[in-house]
């Protein structure tokens, strides 16, 4: 271990960490905590635990469509009864996978580990706060979320299954126990989970909201701001506005599962019985369902959108190229995101016209997407890229975003959607640009930030493999189900065998089936290397990807509080990267946000020297302020 | 028991050979010194980059290749042929965003890879750039935008009034057919109807219902317009004719519709397919519960003269069920005392 303690002394320069440690018991460091940096870690690896169950659903229903003749005797000690006397998958139970996989993947690992993890973790580390603004609040919205995991994980194990009516749960298959046995207790159980999720959610999008309009320290303004604030700033106020209305669908759901109502129940006949619910409609769920449903979308993408521009920018060693245009295009993101959900409804028996309406509406979202592609490959331009696994992982959510974003533009075309819609080509599409890219956000930023995680270091080879191997896998996942789309194969099919016209492509799914359990094999890797770094890896350098940003400025393992001393002023934005004569003023080819404009005289444009004035009010402010924390 | 055994000697195998992996990397990293700013590593990760471009391209092609063998055959229907070629021309233009984008995020890590020799270009933004790749895109899309609407608003349009009527009911798992008999008008019908005998709840007391019948398979006289009155009694189903390129949502209590010209007869298809056994088909296309991958229907398409021949053999439900009336008629005597009783 004698070459641990060296890098202890060669890296951690300056470590005041051993102050701020170890006050409290057990039970309010790391259970309930209040800390914005415990919430978070707690929250990634509940993430990393859900994607685990996620992913190995998956694997499941890939097993039965790759290897549709196998004998699956070999996984009742896993499924029991779910696997049926002759050795076949049980039809129900495939549904239920199906459904789980989408639920658990969506929200459990997309929104809750991803927004979750890094609102919590930078939104104070990098405009200069303490903390959130209710450390209360926050610690409550995680075990709001952690019960919402418990009753989800519950459902997996009765004796009826969980939902199954698709992670959409479609009215009246989910509201009708008969109609489907994971519409009884699952579905119910799916439903209050949901409502704990939403609470969490909404607890956890007003923290961060306030936080990052009140906390911001000194000099920090909204035109410094990193573009990882902007994005989780523009996904919690997408998320306050969006989940509220899938509240309100279930809760009408709830309504009409248990108390005899009839929001989206009307002329159904089943199982040989009338029912007497009248006047409901089914697509008022899809409408109430999609503005929630669609948004969400960019919920989980936005943030990785923007710990991508973060990581990019330093990899390159330049400046993200079009700050204010990266601004831009995600607020207007955010604000098309709410008015596009009909698009996924242009064969549900809806006016026409509205069709019409959504296939323009959904088009335009293209151009501030085109634009943030555009400006992640201009940033690269000219770089000196260095490849840290945070920045392949970048670049790949670069190519998945956009392969899968192009295929968007041929299912926003509602008459091409007629075709198109609920079979392989949608599938491949979001798994591409909703699913892949968010989930290499989520790697970025997870192989980027761990340093000030954990105060170590991750190993980069098993970082590099884990990297290319997930990369080609998830092409080879997903590329051929384009094929599969433009032949026809609906979604959610057990077997293709009844058609004649989807009795083609066996080979093929067999070879997506074999690339996803390669590719679900491979993030093992990962899991280790987080873990096992955790204890055994290089203790961290203060900066080791000598970053701009406010949190490479505290100690290797910041204390509660964040900044030992007083909180840092910021001077300027985050991307003084490889600036001109930044070398001269002793700063290398980085300027922390940190450092004033009045120290680095050979580096300034004309417009900045005329703000070197302001500084000694900044400082007295931040005198003031240091003086009377609690105004 | 053996497999869990099985499972958990594997992973621990595993994971025992990656600790000791990264104990080596760990050590051999420190004895040689890891000084350097950017290891050795960076040139083979950014050499990878153009290596996955070209790669990436032959296989695009190859595959797609060989998969367009097992795609549909062309569109048996008028809009069918529209949307195939709205559908190829913006798959066309969406590939080449995606190769030009793709040629440039894969070459840049590799030209642009870290060089101590080198700094990178502070190059903060260009407003001229941004401007211009906002309005190309809004262009092309505006344009995509415009033809879909054209064939969208053709495909939704009012259908004729002398096209076939044919309801398609929806119900787990499988597909009711019912045609308009000789008075070409569908019957009432109504979910509350619905019996042992009467599956589709039609309303008999309707005059247009009695010389409905009900078929087995679907058959649609070529190039006559064909409106199909969609409709589901218990949960959502969606009518999906692959070949037609037709797909529409059949709801409980919201009846839909969706209008399409078949083209192809099913004997012309099965020549040009060079498949004898080729039958059209429909499939459901909206998760309905344990048996939604089952719900198959043959369609056939066939000559006008066909077409008529099939519908002189067929016989009115009503003629297939002659003592339904009498049930029909104390059903309704039934009902009628009940509400006078209230």
């Amino acid at each position: 271990m004698a070459s641990v303690v060296l890098d202890v002394e060669h890296n951690a320069v300056g470590h005041d960490d051993h102050d701020d440690h170890h006050h409290g018991n057990f039970w309010t460091n790391y259970v309930f905590s209040y800390d914005h940096k415990v919430i978070a870690k707690q929250y990634l690896i509940s993430g990393i635990l859900w994607a685990i169950i996620g992913g190995g659903l998956s694997l499941l229903f890939r097993i039965q469509l790759g290897f549709p003749e196998a004998d699956l005797e070999w996984l009742r000690p896993l499924l029991g009864d779910w696997i049926t006397e002759g050795g076949k998958m049980d039809t129900t139970f495939y549904l239920a996978a199906v459904t789980m996989h989408g639920t658990i993947m969506v929200f459990f690992v997309l929104t809750a580990g991803l927004s979750g993890t890094f609102s919590n973790f930078l939104i104070p580390l990098q405009i200069g706060a303490r903390d959130m603004a209710s450390g209360f609040m926050n610690m409550l919205s995680y075990w709001l979320f952690a019960l919402a995991s418990v009753i989800m994980l519950a459902s997996l194990f009765i004796s009826t299954g969980p939902a199954s009516g698709g992670w959409v749960i479609y009215p009246p298959l989910s509201a009708l126990p008969q109609a489907v046995s994971g519409s009884g207790l699952g579905m119910t159980l799916w439903l209050v989970s949901m409502v704990f999720f939403i609470a969490s959610s909404l607890l956890g999008s007003i923290n961060y909201i306030s936080t990052v309009i009140n906390l911001r320290t000194v000099g920090m303004s909204f035109g410094k701001l990193p573009l990882t604030i902007w994005s989780f700033f523009i996904t919690a106020v997408i998320g306050v506005l969006s989940f509220p209305v899938l509240f309100a669908a279930a809760l009408l759901l709830v309504f009409d599962r248990s108390f005899g109502t009839s929001f989206y129940l009307s002329d159904i006949f089943i199982q040989g019985e009338l029912l007497s619910n009248s006047g409901g409609s089914p697509i008022l769920f899809q409408h109430l369902f999609w503005f929630l449903g669609h948004p969400e979308v960019y919920i989980v993408l936005l943030p990785a959108l923007g710990l991508t521009s973060e990581v990019i920018s330093t990899n390159s060693r330049k400046p993200i190229f079009g700050y204010k245009a990266m601004i831009g295009s995600m607020l207007g993101i955010a604000f098309l995101s709410f008015i596009v959900w009909a698009h996924h409804m242009f064969v549900s028996g809806m006016n026409p016209f509205l069709g019409t309406v959504f296939m323009l509406l959904t088009l335009i979202i293209a151009v501030p997407s085109a634009v943030k592609a555009f400006n992640y490959i201009t940033t690269l331009f000219r770089g000196n890229i260095v490849f840290t696994p945070a920045m392949l992982f970048s670049i790949g959510l670069v190519s998945l975003f956009i392969s899968g974003g192009v295929t968007g533009i041929i299912l926003g075309n509602s008459a091409l959607d007629i075709q198109l819609h609920d079979t392989y080509f949608v599938v491949a599409h979001f798994h591409l640009v909703m699913g892949s890219a968010s989930f290499f956000g989520m790697m970025a930023g997870v192989y980027h930030w761990y340093p000030k995680m954990f105060g170590r270091m991750m190993n980069n080879a098993l970082g590099y493999v884990h990297f290319w191997l997930t990369f080609l896998g998830a092409y080879l996942v997903f590329f051929p189900m384009h094929y599969i789309g433009i032949a026809g194969f609906p979604r959610r099919y057990y077997s293709f065998t009844n058609f004649d016209a989807f009795s083609t492509f066996t080979d093929l799914n067999t070879f997506i089936s074999i690339a996803a359990m390669v590719t679900v094999a491979g993030q093992f890797i990962f899991v280790f290397n987080f873990f096992w770094s955790m204890f055994k890896g290089r203790l961290a350098p203060l900066n080791p990807w000598k970053s701009t940003t406010l949190e490479w400025t505290t100690p290797r393992k910041p204390g509660h509080g964040n900044w030992p001393g007083a909180l840092p002023i910021v001077y300027r934005w985050p991307y003084d990267l490889s600036k001109p004569g930044s070398d001269k003023d002793g700063h290398g080819d980085f300027i922390p946000q940190n450092v004033p404009l009045s120290e680095t005289t050979s580096s300034n444009t004309p417009e900045e020297e005329d703000l070197v004035q302001l500084e000694d009010g900044l400082k007295k402010l931040s005198d003031h302020r240091e003086a009377n924390p609690f105004i | 028991m053996t497999t869990a055994l099985l499972f958990a000697t594997g992973a621990i195998l595993i994971i025992a050979v990656l600790a000791l992996v990264y104990r080596i990397i760990t050590l051999v990293g420190i004895a040689k010194g890891d000084n350097t700013k950017v290891s050795s590593s960076n040139k083979i990760n950014a050499a990878l980059f153009p290596v996955l471009l070209v790669v990436g391209f032959i296989g695009i092609y190859w595959s797609y290749n060989d998969a367009s063998q097992y795609f549909l055959p062309e569109a048996a229907s008028i809009h069918g042929k529209e949307t195939d070629f709205l559908f190829n021309t913006t798959l066309l233009v969406v590939f080449l965003a995606f190769a030009l984008t793709h040629i440039l995020l894969f070459t840049f890590p590799f030209f642009f890879q870290h060089s101590e020799k080198r700094t990178a270009d502070f190059y903060p933004d260009n407003d001229k750039l941004e401007i211009a790749w906002t309005i190309v895109p809004a262009v092309v899309m505006a344009s995509l935008v415009f033809f879909g609407w054209r064939a969208w608003s053709d495909i939704t349009a009012p259908a004729s009034d002398d096209a076939v009527q044919i309801e398609l009911m929806g119900k787990q798992f499988a597909w009711e057919i019912r045609y308009p008999g000789k008075d070409l008008k569908l019957g009432k019908y109504d979910v509350a109807n619905i019996d042992n005998t009467n599956s589709m709840g039609v309303d008999f007391d309707d005059v247009n219902a009695t010389d409905d019948f009900m078929a087995r398979e679907i058959y649609f006289p070529v190039n006559k317009e064909v409106e199909l009155k969609i409709r589901a009694i218990d949960v959502l189903h969606s009518v999906f004719l692959p070949h037609f390129r037709v797909k529409m949502d059949a709801v409980p209590g919201m009846p839909t519709r969706f209008k399409f010209t078949p083209t192809i007869t099913t004997e012309e298809m099965r020549a040009k397919t060079n498949n004898p056994k080729f039958n059209y088909e429909l499939a459901c296309t909206e998760v309905c519960g344990s048996g939604h991958f089952g719900m198959r229907k043959i369609v056939k398409v066939v000559s006008q003269e066909e077409y008529d021949a099939w519908l002189q053999k067929q016989k009115t439900w009503l003629e297939k069920n002659p003592d339904y009336m009498a049930v029909w008629e104390a059903k309704k005597a039934e009902k009628n005392t009940v509400a006078q009783a209230n």
